[in-house]
């Protein structure tokens, strides 16, 4: 039998000015199952609550419904007092008689009954509480972190710097990502490898980083503290060991006229290959799809040559599995092929060039050692135009957003441009200056004031060759939309940022969600911008969506404090108000017929399966199951359940419609 | 004869409606005493015969509100509840139920005067229609022939 406490709380005269809390305290008193009640000036205050402490001890209180302001104001307060007197503190509801009633209403008999009704109403509501326990999940303290561009690089170093294990997974033969490839960076015009490198060089010889380059995360299992991840390490073909990092395998190489990746198809490298001089780990791997041993069975040159005996032509794929507590997605970004855009000649014209080249061509360790040199002829050009919104902001295209980045860096080509061309002239083509962050604008003005590039605010048409020429041409929508015609002599668009084309297919693996661009989404726009809503995962970088450096960087940080705060503690500790799939006695076990409708409605993926056997192992019965460490108690599977196998604890089918009774019959 | 003061119960989310009609108190905002809230999690966790129970107990409408599309705590409940409406309302007319008595709204936690209104004008809207009765007609149609 329950024994129920209700305590009206008068706050001062926030209630007690329009409802007549002594009278509601009594009523409640004489209902079925209560106790005791009672009415006080302010029931939040030390002795308002050591009145509640005092009723549950001596009363020996079953339930306790306190009647006051909103449970989003004090509800933890009030069950606190609960579990300090001795009762669980999920025996305790709020009837929220401030906010909801003596706030809104005038003083008369009506606002008074509608109190007695929200108390009477969560009186049973708690008479069908059962007592909750903190979910507890021991915790794995090593953080996996995919992608080994600035935002892996920086979360790593945050989360091993804390004290923790990482583990850092890379696709490519070399951490580094897009930021390694770069020239200067706006707004400072630093130079993008002297910042990155000492951080890279951090990265390999930090004692609590395990650096896996040439691997990608082939499955995802588990949930928040406890994944379990296998990372299959491509064949580098090469014992990492023995490999001195000496070079000569990759000076011997008679396969040499392959596009180098690093340098966007600007440059050449060789079979086996180290994608750029500040590689790390500086070791080479071989590329087995244009290497002449694995593809006609004939070479080995590079196992001739090398001095410590290195190479391993039957080395293979090799799958670890390795348990860790938090993952950081940091997989970046792609650029968009403008070969999508025949009407700007990518492709077709040698010198029409994406921003990224542009990089490689102005970056000191590029193909033509930093000078502008264009592809066709190597000569310096003399008249350069810039395309901004290269697919970005072009719904037309499929990329309706816009990419952030382009404005600033194609400011930084032309910058670039006109202080390595001092008789150069630089055009660009744009839709808007989006220029906002610290020292942006300025550096825009810059651009613009006092390195006399031309901003013509329009798109361009059409980009076609005559004479040696490329001819821009394009519209000048602050001229009265004059046609605009330039004869350059290259062209460099700024084409837009996209999501990495395994980025789908990864977000499935790891069960994160992914907006319709395929860049991962994150758990709320504005409050959680790190997380996914797969607790446990975190998002850094570009992956999320288009970011310049100081911002990844940031939110890079922002993934790795996320992980570490998780790993602060040895176990995990959450709320039970989550749902749980009935059990009960044999022949029946669970009334879950095994529809899994929950599943499909849980935007958690926190439903998986159950098998219930038998003692000779045989299979009776297959139901869901929710995995505690998932759930965030929405109750969507609750309402979805054909059977009514699936509850949320605190808000059980059997409690809403004790709500819904008691709220109805004020007869 | 005193007017006819309709019962109607109030289904909302904790994290919007529920927030936004805490605002409404703080910042004052009077409303008709008729509405009465019971608190979800989630307008996804709103199981629909709910609503059918209310109208059996004695209810006279119904608001159901969430979170704006886009904002759900939990990223898709609303979305769930509002495909549920959807099919739900479509049967109403079959169950005999004017589907002018449930409201169902978006109410963000910054909107606690777009609560009042919600409040008010379903109160006027139930007031016009006049107290649910059809359900007591098919109680005593089945009680009758319980009886034969």
């Amino acid at each position: 039998m329950s024994k129920i406490g209700v305590f009206i709380c008068h706050c001062g005269e926030n209630i007690n000015a329009t409802v007549d809390c002594a009278r509601v305290a009594k009523t409640a008193g004489e209902l079925e199952g209560v106790e005791y009640s009672i009415d006080y000036k302010y029931m939040c205050s030390d002795p308002g609550q050591t009145l509640i402490k005092q009723a549950i001890k001596e009363k020996g209180l079953t339930g306790v419904v306190v009647g006051s302001c909103s449970p989003r104001m004090h509800e933890p307060t009030f069950r606190k007092a609960c579990q300090e007197a001795g009762l669980n503190p999920f025996m305790c509801e709020m009837a929220n008689l401030r906010e909801h009633c003596s706030w809104v209403h005038d003083k008369n008999e009506a606002t008074t009954q509608k109190a007695i009704d929200l108390v009477r109403t969560l009186v049973e509501k708690v008479k069908l509480n059962k007592p909750l326990y903190s979910i507890k999940v021991p915790v794995t303290k090593t953080a996996l972190v995919i992608g080994g561009g600035i935002a892996g690089i920086q979360a790593s170093l945050d989360i091993a710097n804390a004290g923790h294990q990482v583990i850092l997974v890379e696709k490519d033969p070399s951490i580094g990502g897009h930021m390694s490839q770069l020239s200067e960076t706006f707004p400072t015009l630093d130079c993008s490898q002297c910042i990155l490198t000492p951080r890279m060089v951090e990265v390999a010889q930090h004692p609590n980083i395990k650096l896996l380059t040439y691997a990608e995360l082939e499955k995802l299992e588990g949930s928040i503290g406890n994944f379990k991840a296998t990372i299959r390490k491509k064949a580098k073909s090469i014992d990492e060991n023995l490999c001195n990092g000496c070079g000569t395998c990759t000076t011997k190489c008679p396969t040499k006229k392959i596009p180098s990746e690093f340098n966007t198809g600007l440059g050449t490298r060789t079979a086996i290959y180290v994608p750029f001089p500040q590689a790390v780990p500086n070791k080479p791997v071989i590329d087995k799809e244009n290497c002449s041993y694995y593809q006609k069975g004939k070479c080995k040159v590079c196992e001739k040559v090398c001095p410590t005996g290195a190479i391993r032509f039957d080395q293979e794929d090799e799958l670890v599995e390795i348990e860790v507590g938090a993952v950081v997605i940091a997989t970046g970004f792609n650029i968009m092929q403008p070969s999508e855009f025949p009407e700007y000649g990518y492709g077709k014209y040698k010198d029409v060039i994406t921003g990224l080249q542009f990089e490689r061509l102005a970056s000191a360790s590029g193909p033509t050692l930093g000078e502008i040199r264009r592809p066709s002829d190597g000569k310096i050009p003399e008249k350069i135009v810039f395309v901004a919104c290269a697919g970005s902001r072009d719904p037309a295209k499929g990329i309706p957003y816009c990419s952030k980045i382009c404005c600033m860096y194609t400011a930084k080509h032309a910058m670039l441009y006109q202080h390595k061309v001092h008789h150069g002239k630089s055009y660009i083509f744009y839709m808007d200056i989006r220029a906002a962050g610290k020292n942006y604008e300025e550096f825009v003005r810059r651009a613009i004031v006092d390195d006399e590039v031309n901003y013509i605010r329009g798109r361009v048409s059409k980009i076609y060759e005559e004479n040696g020429k490329l001819i821009v041409r394009g519209v000048d929508t602050l001229l009265n939309a004059k046609p605009v015609e330039i004869e350059a002599d290259m062209v460099v668009l700024a084409s837009a940022a996209i999501a990495n084309p395994g980025a789908e297919e990864l977000a499935q693996k790891m069960h994160v969600s992914y907006d319709s661009y395929h860049f991962f989404s994150e758990a709320h726009p504005k409050l959680k911008p790190v997380e996914t809503n797969t607790a446990g995962i975190f998002l850094a970088g570009a992956c999320q969506a288009p970011k310049d450096i100081p911002e990844t960087v940031s939110q890079a940080s922002g993934a790795a404090s996320k992980a570490i705060i998780l790993f602060s503690k040895d176990e995990l500790s959450r709320d039970p108000l989550i749902a749980v799939v009935n059990r009960s006695p044999a022949p029946v076990f669970s009334t879950c017929v095994g529809c899994f409708m929950c599943a499909s409605a849980c935007p958690y993926q926190a439903i998986g399966e159950e098998l219930i056997t038998n003692r000779q192992g045989k299979v009776i019965k297959k139901v869901a199951k929710v995995n505690p460490g998932l759930c965030q108690g929405c109750g969507t599977c609750v309402a979805f359940c054909r059977s009514k196998s699936i509850d949320i604890q605190g808000y059980s089918n059997e409690q809403m419609c004790a709500e819904v009774v008691a709220l109805l019959n004020n007869d | 004869m005193t007017e006819f003061e309709p019962k109607i119960i109030a289904f909302v989310c904790n994290w919007c409606t529920y927030a936004g009609a805490d605002l409404t108190g703080t910042s004052r905002i009077k409303y008709a005493q008729n509405v009465k809230i019971v608190r979800f999690p989630c307008t996804g966790r709103i199981d629909f015969m709910l609503l059918l129970k209310s109208f059996g107990e004695g209810a006279d409408g119904i608001i159901v509100s969430g979170c704006h599309p886009n904002d759900c705590h939990y990223t898709s409940g609303n979305f769930h509840a509002r495909r549920r409406w959807i099919m739900f309302r479509g049967l109403l007319d079959m169950l005999g139920i004017d589907v002018r008595r449930i409201q169902y709204s978006w109410v963000s936690a910054a909107e606690g005067a777009k609560w009042a209104d919600i409040v008010n004008s379903t109160v006027n809207t139930i007031r016009e229609l006049g107290p649910y009765t059809e359900y007591e007609k098919v109680a005593g149609y089945l009680e009758k022939e319980a009886k034969q």
